[in-house]
């Protein structure tokens, strides 16, 4: 069984129809890149399996669970972690301080435990602090040292965008959802990511489910390439196999450049 | 890179024109609201009223804005100090003076009571005839414009000054001003340390102050020589040398440098209230019992960032609350003592918290503040209602609230009762700091900065938004619960809106989420407005000039919660190019911060 199963998703907008019946799976350990042109629909697939959005109909089935209904902070629990196109974090919050909060659903501790510090609390702490360091070595020197204690909103935009993937790391997911994580990095900065974005899979065993407009990231990190139109589901294969495909051709040309 | 470019001339004239005309109009308007003729009462300095030292405080502040060397325009060079400086501070205090002259003027010649109720014709027409100083109108009106003018330019003048002197001037003239309006507190302190430590000091009352209770000239010399070489001294920055030495120190001794600081801070503070005398002491337990609610409404608002208008009310029910339970004449009648009340206060004010919580559960931004804002005024028509008079009181409130007991002792005096306000306090602001650095107070911060981003990020919007209003409210209660047993009554009347909104503008002055800027926030305007009686009318008018200023000047506060070490948005791109030309040599140590000096310019 898949570990992401997606089944007759749709998601109206008013007149809008930004998902459209999809059917959509990943198995674990696969990384998957989701495509299509502007207003597809792929940020709200995001948002719909996050619990961001409810969908009208259909259902998601995350690792046995149906999901559908869960609130945001119950999904992300069960395992399923993302970031954001327009990238959002806690901006007067430090960098540490922002890869903590993703600990939150794997740790216990209340307000009395704050306010007396018994040593149970003390422990979580210095294990939610520990974790979230090690998130952020994940981008070797560029988030570590005296960077932990910078706020978020002096960080650069590519270690912004780096810092959102540290902190839906920290969370332990499953599954990963990165939406669009090289808009306005440079080529050499999106080389980077691609060594990366595979050394999570391997290393800690994370799914990856990405959307991206970037084909050479496309082309360089994902075994599957799902292509979305309207909301539906037009193409599905490897990366070469896609980019010949006439729907995807169409669908891209009817508004915006060819696929590479 | 700054253009090396003059401003024009033009620019720079219509700029001094502009803090000329807005210097006349406050000048004008401090002069037809009353505050002059009110401030004439007390004579501050030597031969100096109040109200003329606000007047003439106009020009001054007008010319040194005026005078300022650098003239707010980006890309332009800055002129070096001279001539230039005292002439623009003389021509804008000359522009003020011109207004208020005319000001002056006018009344003489029209009566304006009818629309201005406050130009009163002791202002020019009669004696003492205050704004010009006792002079005819015409003869009054050269005196301000020529007064203001010079003032403007001596003021402009201090620009001159390299930046050590200046500030020792600017501080020569605050400790003077300071000491002129807090003769009250100065004096008794040090009649306290005479009597409380045997120290010879009263007598320095009396060379400070004439018997009028004006700084005297001696008195002005000294206080002013003390704040200019205070000033020189401070300004090596013994800061920065204490804390290299403390650097310097191993983990032991450094911890018992604390120990020890902390003790000496307690033996002070224990002296304090003895030293203080009553009046003052009641004074810095007001100010105690609104910085336990500023604590509170710093979480619920600085953490959590829920606007929260209607606080009162958690105050009102923790009141409320103790006056039920320890009054013989509520209708409970049951009497206990307060610290037997206290576990009902916390859960009264968590109770009220959910109440208030729930509902708004679902609530963003200005929809909040406005549903809070009318809970506040739904508690306090509850309290007052005739159907809830059997048990609260109705307009008559609750009295005979019992006092504090400490064993056996009962704490009746204002001295006692800062013991147990400080307390209070002091276990309030350890709870906000351990909060600050836990789950829940990352989660407050998280939902602060993005309510949905913190909610995908794990955080239980729910348990968050409702354990904020909990703690905010226990605050407030214990606020309340103190209160009540310090006025020994409860009226609904005491539980009004302002009280809220006072809160609010303590935390959003002193510095959100900051304890040390709230802590400022309630000294300052909780604190110093019970000091300056003269000021209470105008309290409301200040706390709104105020609020403007910082909104516009420093909106994150007087102390912001984290030290704005802004990292410049180039250094950190030119620090990220870097590292891409060092990507195939040597990687810098992780931490290693690159010097701002052998930063290699990005290509
Ligand atoms: N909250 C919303 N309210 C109304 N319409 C929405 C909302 N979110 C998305 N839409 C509409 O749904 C459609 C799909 O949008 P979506 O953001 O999912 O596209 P996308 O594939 O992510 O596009 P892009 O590549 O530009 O990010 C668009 O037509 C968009 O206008
Ligand atoms: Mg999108």
């Amino acid at each position: 069984m898949a570990l992401l199963e997606i089944r007759g998703l749709t998601k109206d907008f008013g007149g809008v129809r930004a998902v459209d019946g999809l059917d959509l799976d990943a198995a674990e350990g696969e990384i998957v890149s989701v495509i299509g042109p502007n207003g597809a629909g792929k940020t709200t697939l995001f948002n719909l399996v996050t619990g961001m959005t409810r969908p009208d109909r259909g259902e998601i089935v995350f690792d046995g669970h149906g999901i559908v209904g869960l609130r945001p902070s119950q999904i992300i629990e069960l395992g399923i972690a993302r970031t954001f196109q327009n990238v959002r974090l806690f901006p007067e919050m430090s960098v540490r301080e922002n890869v903590m909060v993703a600990r939150h659903c794997r740790t216990r501790s209340g307000m009395l435990k704050a306010v007396l510090r018994p040593p149970s609390f003390r422990r979580e702490e210095a294990e939610t602090r520990e974790a979230a360091e090690r998130a952020l070595a994940f981008f070797g020197a560029r988030l570590v040292g005296w960077r932990f204690d910078t706020p978020a909103r002096s960080l650069s935009y590519a270690n912004r965008r780096r810092l959102e993937i540290a902190r839906a790391l920290a969370s332990g997911p499953k599954l990963l959802l990165l939406d669009e994580p090289t808009a306005g990095m440079n080529p050499h900065e999106t080389g980077e990511l691609i060594g990366l974005i595979r050394r999570i899979r391997d290393e800690i065993d994370v799914t990856i489910v990405l959307i991206e407009h970037d084909m050479r990231l496309v082309k360089g990190v994902s075994e599957r390439v799902v292509v979305l139109d309207y909301g539906q589901m037009i193409a599905e294969g490897r990366y070469d196999e896609v980019a010949s495909n006439e729907r995807v051709i169409e669908a891209y040309l009817g508004r915006k450049a060819s696929p590479a | 890179m700054t253009t090396v470019v003059e401003a024009p001339a033009a620019a720079v004239g219509s700029r001094v024109v502009m803090i000329g005309l807005v210097g006349g109009a406050v000048a004008v308007f401090v002069s037809a609201n009353g505050m002059v003729e009110a401030f004439s009462e007390r004579e501050l300095l030597d031969g100096l009223t109040l109200g003329a030292v606000l007047l003439l405080s106009i020009p001054l502040l007008v010319g040194y804005v005026a005078g300022r060397r650098q003239p707010e325009l980006e890309g332009f060079a800055t002129r070096p100090p001279g001539w230039r400086n005292p002439a623009t501070g003389l021509l804008a205090g000359f522009i003020s003076g011109v207004t208020i002259g005319a000001f002056v003027l006018l009344i003489a010649t029209v009566d304006l009571r009818g629309v201005l109720l406050n130009v009163t014709p002791e202002l020019v027409r009669d004696d003492p005839r205050i704004l010009t100083f006792g002079l005819e109108p015409g003869a009054g009106a050269g005196l301000l414009v020529g007064l203001f003018a010079v003032l403007g330019g001596l003021a402009g003048a201090i620009q001159v000054l390299p930046d050590l002197w200046r500030r020792a001037v600017l501080a020569a003239v605050g400790w003077v001003l300071a000491f002129g309006l807090m003769q009250a507190v100065v004096s008794q302190v040090l009649r306290g340390l005479q009597q409380q430590l045997r120290i010879w000091t009263e007598p320095l009352a009396d060379f400070l102050y004439d018997t009028s209770g004006a700084l005297s000239i001696a008195g002005i010399t000294v206080v002013a020589v003390l704040g200019f070489c205070l000033q020189l001294l401070g300004s090596r920055k013994p800061r920065a040398l204490v804390n290299a030495r403390l650097e310097r120190l191993t983990d032991r001794s450094r911890r018992i440098v604390r120990v020890a600081v902390l003790a000496a801070a307690l033996l002070l503070l224990g002296l304090l209230p003895q030293v203080l005398g009553s009046f003052l002491s009641e004074v810095l337990n007001i100010a105690g019992i609104f910085l336990l609610m500023a604590l509170g409404l710093n979480i619920v608002v600085g953490f959590a960032g829920l606007l929260d208008l209607g606080y009162v009310a958690f105050f009102a029910v923790g009141a409320y609350t103790t006056a039920l339970l320890t009054s013989p004449q509520s209708s409970l009648g049951v009497g206990w003592i307060f610290w037997l009340a206290v576990p009902f206060v916390v859960l009264a004010a968590a109770v009220a918290g959910l109440l208030v919580g729930t509902p708004v559960l679902r609530m963003r931004g200005d929809y909040l503040a406005i549903v809070t804002l009318g809970f506040g005024e739904i508690a306090r028509l509850l309290f007052l209602s005739d159907w809830l008079k059997p048990t609260f009181g109705g307009a008559q409130g609750i009295i005979q609230v019992g006092d504090i007991t400490v064993g056996p002792v009962g704490v009746r005096t204002p001295q006692a009762f800062f013991y147990v306000i400080f307390v209070f306090v002091l276990l309030a602001a350890y709870a906000t700091y351990a909060l600050q650095d836990s789950r829940i107070g990352r989660a407050w911060m998280a939902m602060r900065e993005d309510e949905s981003v913190a909610e995908a990020m794990g955080v239980d919007i729910v348990t968050a938004k409702l354990s904020a209003f909990i703690v905010g409210a226990v605050l407030a209660g214990f606020g309340g619960a103190l209160f009540a047993t310090k006025i020994g009554s409860v009226f609904p009347h005491s539980f009004n809106v302002i009280v809220s909104i006072t809160v609010l503008v303590v935390i959003i002055v002193g510095g959100m989420a900051s304890v040390p800027g709230v802590v400022l926030g309630t000294m300052v305007l909780v604190g110093l407005p019970e000091l300056l009686r003269e000021f209470e009318e105008y309290r409301f008018l200040i706390y709104g000039a105020l609020l403007i200023f910082m909104m516009l000047r420093r909106p994150e506060g007087f102390i912001p919660s984290k030290r704005r070490a802004e990292e410049l948005h180039e250094e950190e791109i030119a620090q990220d190019e870097w590292l891409k030309t060092q990507d195939t040599g040597s990687r810098p140590e992780p931490g290693s911060r690159p010097e701002p000096g052998s930063r290699p310019e990005p290509s």
